[in-house]
């Protein structure tokens, strides 16, 4: 197995859904970052099978809000000294905007470039999101 | 209050903001004259992106037989849009000529845009297979005066089930009243869709039934709520000529009705309901037209904060 070292300070963002890893990764912009990043991919997991995570040593501020939209059983620890200072719980938001675009091609966004892309969490169980303006359903698989 | 809000959604209006607009209604209805000039001086713009000859001319009939003037447009290529003007200029452009807008629009949530960037007043016209927010208010208040009630009532609906946005609306409408029981007539291919038997009527408990005939049935409504069925909705042939006369309603079927039954339909018809029934008095669907009117003025009083 590959070995990656501890970090003394940063942030570890774990227990993401093997695959999606990359998808976080360049959503927070990480491959022009001038500071250590380490994404493991298919990383051995007793909860998931298989899972990815990003050790970033560095602090930066991270939406926590659309990390949870993306996949709320992702945990996140942020450390310090080398130790885990905090472990942040992610929950699915109730609104996200410009995450993601509305997949309905009937809607208004399709065709209007500078509308705010919109979703209010319609349900919560299937972490389903809905278009403010059209309802149209789309799920965080859907990113675009 | 009603003044300065929009209508973009059915349910964007509580049970006693729509009972609001339908007692104001009555009270149009009772003595128009009395309303005939309580919005002189005031403009309502029609912005119509796609063609809708009756809303438009129930919106604009509305809006004169309240004393008030209209402008507007009737397809995009007759506006700005056409040039490539987003639905927000637009709107903010008209605000400055107009005081409440009704707006038509082939793409889904373009009113909810244009009302995101207007401080006047838009109601949704119609939005693609969206929403079409005054059809419902038309459905209800039609309902509420020729029943007496919006309650304990078997409402049948036949037609296409799974495309009509109307008929949705009606649906989750509906839903919000007591003892309503939803008798669903439908192809197999046009049933009701999924999420508004689990998010409406599984939810709210709401007693329904799926049939594929509408004669089966006919005996147990209270209101039949009528819709075309396309052919090219069907996937084959074989099941077209099978169900085809299940969806047209003629006076064979009528007898099997109640004597009160009422029979409505959005228009505009083709060859859903025979005109042999037009003059049974059951058929309430050219009044539900008036009705139509006489929703959208008092909805434009309210929106307008002009009713007495």
């Amino acid at each position: 197995m590959v070995t990656i070292n501890s970090i003394k300070r940063g942030i570890v963002i774990d227990h993401i859904k093997a695959g999606v890893g990359i998808k976080i990764f360049n959503y927070l912009g990480l491959d022009n970052a001038d500071f250590t990043v380490a994404l493991i991919m298919n990383a051995p997991s007793k909860k998931l099978g298989k899972k990815d995570i990003i050790k970033i040593e560095n602090e930066i501020d991270i939406d926590f809000t659309v990390l949870g939209f993306i996949d709320p059983n992702i945990t996140i620890n942020i450390i310090s000294g080398e130790e885990i200072e905090n472990k942040v719980k992610l929950n699915l938001p109730e609104k996200i905007e410009n995450v993601i675009k509305c997949n309905n091609p009937r809607c208004i966004t399709s065709i209007e470039q500078e509308i705010l892309h919109s979703f209010y969490l319609a349900n919560k169980e299937k972490g389903q999101y809905r278009c403010i303006y059209c309802d149209e359903v789309n799920n965080p698989t859907s990113k675009s | 209050m009603l003044k300065g809000r929009h209508l973009i959604d059915p349910m964007d209006f509580t049970l006693m903001e729509l009972d609001e607009i339908f007692d104001y209604a009555d009270e149009i209805i009772k003595s128009p004259e009395k309303f005939s000039h309580i919005c002189d001086g005031k403009i309502l713009a029609t912005l119509f992106y796609e063609p809708s000859t009756r809303t438009r001319l129930s919106f604009e009939a509305a809006m004169l037989r309240l004393g008030g003037q209209v402008l507007g447009f009737s397809e995009a290529n007759s506006s700005s849009a056409a040039k490539g003007e987003s639905v927000a200029d637009t709107i903010k452009t008209v605000e400055c000529y107009a005081d409440i807008a009704a707006m038509r629009h082939p793409k889904e949530g373009a009113p909810k845009v244009a009302s995101m960037h207007s401080t006047m007043p838009v109601i949704n016209a119609g939005d693609g297979g969206h929403q079409h927010p005054t059809q419902t208010l038309t459905d209800l208040l039609t309902i509420r005066n020729i029943k007496g009630t919006l309650s304990n009532l078997t409402i049948g609906i036949c037609g296409d089930l799974k495309f009509g946005r109307t008929v949705h609306s009606l649906i989750k409408a509906m839903s919000r009243y007591e003892n309503i029981k939803f008798i669903l007539i439908s192809p197999n291919e046009l049933t009701i869709p999924k999420y508004i038997k689990v998010e409406v009527l599984e939810k709210n408990n709401i007693e329904f039934l799926e049939v594929e005939r509408l004669e089966e049935v006919m005996q147990d409504l209270d209101i039949l709520y009528m819709t075309r069925v396309q052919k090219e909705r069907f996937f084959n042939e074989e099941d077209y000529i099978r169900l085809k006369d299940s969806y047209i309603l003629d006076k064979e079927k009528m007898e099997k009705a109640k004597k009160d039954m009422i029979v409505l339909h959005p228009l505009p018809r083709v060859n859903e309901i025979a005109v042999e029934i037009d003059t049974d008095p059951r058929a309430c669907y050219f009044k539900q037209a008036k009705y139509g009117m006489y929703a959208r003025m008092a909805l434009i009083a309210k929106l307008l904060g002009v009713d007495k």
